[in-house]
């Protein structure tokens, strides 16, 4: 670990911190710390909303791609303008509330259900020395600030007084509910083999190389990889993305719950369901890619946070392929998917993860055996759950097409 | 500091009384929510954190979703309220019922004997906690598991054997 400990005192590593204490330096102590914190969100608000901006340009440009027309490229430079113009217009738009509709809930829901997601960023460890606040029980807080969002979800439909709205508020939360359950059994491994709830403390425990190139995530073990997969189905899911995305299907419900919403309240929805999407995606980074840690010893001059971006903008073009590729399901083929495949899998993989801890300290011979125990139980349960469900379903003919 | 404890007291208890007086029974559940989450302030506010993220985790997130479930399948239009103010004698029942509880609750905490300086808030890290739940606890913790188990599948079988001329409306 010596070089690290001279590539972590460069300038350029350093520099957000430096940055912080130079702005806020001058101030005394409990005006200090005040202006720290306002720092700080303002700079999550600001990262993350033009992230947001340029993700919904990135995802009508590669879907456009994708379906073998240009997307938008009529705003500034390639279209580099579209998102402000499209915030112009969202924010000039009515705001058409229904007489019908439950006045306070109907504003309410867009307003606490954006709250709840932004909250999820505050225990992010973003690079070195980079994490809003500290917690103990970091992951835990993660999870909790996010339940109200299918609350608020529920809210907009019943609020909306409409059907469709009403039709699609009971799939979410039936939807939301049921991948809850794998989403938190598939980060319980990850808990057990680091033993911290703490966000920095899963990033410290996956810090360091083996053999000097192979580094220390946690994906790159047997359990960690089958957690990983769950983790990205459920909390793909969760953002309520194609191709999950039956609570607001355009075809079958006119947009579900954000039937009654227009201008800028549904702006808010979009905005709380990327910012969800970032958020389950970073701590996808952190609980198993190894957070801000460089793949490999020689690229650790480049800036931890910088790795973070690079990740965490490689699941988020993973989710827009998805949606680009994959056709939405049925609701009772995602209710199968969730119970009798993805939570089972989890349970089978928490005993996976247990085996792994306690043979940490088999070597020679007994790792093979380790890795081929651990790779059985990933893989053997997988092939039987998979078998088990599609049987008599495939493979399909097409007698008319 | 109480000025923020007051706060959040007025918060709990003011949500929780507007639950009980209005008649939509799906504002009383968002109602109640709020409430549950005046409890989690709390826990923040005496330094329990673990306390008060499982708290919102498991009643922001899971029970109010349950108690959702249970009125949206339960009534059968969204003008559907609950029954307006009862007779005199339900509200004596109500008065005894619950002058009984509050009565246990206020005997307990007086006799309880609270220290009267501020003792410095004990440091308990979230795995202290988790080794005292896998040790000294760990019957409690599986006995509480059992009966929620025991809840489930009851649940499970009333909502199932709709044998009966009647069906078990909303059993929470």
């Amino acid at each position: 670990m010596s070089p690290a400990a001279t590539t972590h005192e460069s300038l350029l590593e350093r520099g957000p911190v430096l940055l912080r204490d130079w702005l806020t330096g001058f101030l005394p102590e409990p005006a200090r710390w005040v202006a720290n914190c306002l720092l700080i969100i303002v700079a999550i608000l600001a990262v993350f909303g033009l992230l947001f901006a340029f993700l919904t340009l990135a995802e009508r440009k590669i879907l456009g791609r994708i379906q073998n027309r240009p997307g938008p490229n009529r705003t500034g430079w390639f279209g580099l303008l579209q998102p402000f113009a499209d915030g112009i217009k969202m924010l000039t738009k009515e705001d058409i509330v229904p007489r019908a509709a439950s006045p306070v809930l109907h504003f309410l829901a867009p307003v606490v259900l954006l709250a709840a997601s932004i909250l999820t960023f505050a225990v992010i460890p973003y690079g070195r020395d980079l994490v809003p606040v500290e917690l103990d029980a970091a992951v835990l807080y993660f999870f909790a600030a996010g339940a109200a969002t299918e609350l608020a979800v529920f809210t907009a439909g019943w609020a909306s007084h409409n059907k469709y709205a009403l039709l699609a508020a009971m799939r979410a939360l039936a939807q939301l509910i049921s991948y809850e359950l794998p989403l938190l059994l598939s980060v319980v491994p990850v808990v057990l083999a680091t033993g911290t709830l703490s966000t920095t403390g899963i990033v410290a425990a996956q810090s360091g190389w083996k053999w000097g190139f192979v580094p220390h995530w946690l994906v790159f073990t047997p359990w960690g990889a089958a957690a990983f997969a769950i983790f990205m189905v459920s909390a793909l899911a969760e953002s309520n993305r194609s191709p999950f995305d039956l609570p607001e299907a355009e075809s079958e419900l006119i947009a579900g719950h954000l039937t009654e919403y227009s201008g800028f309240k549904y702006a808010l929805f979009f905005m709380a369901e990327y910012f969800a999407m970032c958020a389950s995606s970073g701590l996808a980074v952190t609980l198993f890619l190894g957070g801000w840690h460089a793949p490999l010893p020689v690229l650790e001059f480049i800036p931890s946070y910088v790795w973070f971006a690079v990740k965490l903008l490689a699941l988020l073009l993973g989710f827009i392929w998805i949606r680009a590729t994959m056709p939405r399901l049925r609701i009772d083929q995602l209710m199968r998917l969730a119970w009798k495949f993805l939570v089972p899998l989890a349970l089978v993989n928490l005993g996976t993860a247990a085996f792994w801890s306690i043979t940490f300290q088999w070597e020679g011979p007994f790792q093979l055996v380790r890795w081929a125990v651990a790779a059985g139980l990933v893989v053997g349960p997988f092939y039987v759950l998979g078998r088990g469900l599609s049987a008599g379903l495939g493979p399909r003919t097409y007698r008319f097409a | 500091m109480n000025a923020v404890l007051v706060l959040i007291a007025l918060v709990t208890v003011g949500t929780a009384v507007a639950a009980m007086s209005r008649r939509s029974l799906l504002h009383s559940v968002l109602l109640l929510t709020g409430s549950w989450t005046g409890v989690a302030a709390f826990y923040l506010w005496a330094g329990a954190e673990f306390a008060a993220f499982a708290q919102v985790l498991i009643y922001v997130g899971a029970i109010s979703m349950a108690l959702l479930f249970a009125v949206l399948l339960t009534r059968r239009s969204r003008v559907d309220l609950a029954p307006g103010p009862a007779p005199g004698s339900r509200a004596l029942y109500a008065i005894l019922a619950g002058g009984a509880v509050a009565g246990v609750l206020v005997s307990a905490v007086a006799r309880g004997s609270l220290a009267a300086a501020r003792s410095p808030t004990p440091a308990v890290t979230v795995s202290q906690l988790g080794s005292l739940l896998m040790g000294p606890y760990a019957a409690t913790l599986l006995v509480v598991g059992v009966l929620l188990t025991v809840a489930l599948i009851g649940a499970v079988v009333l909502a199932a054997g709709g044998g009966g001329p009647e069906k078990p409306g909303g059993a929470p």
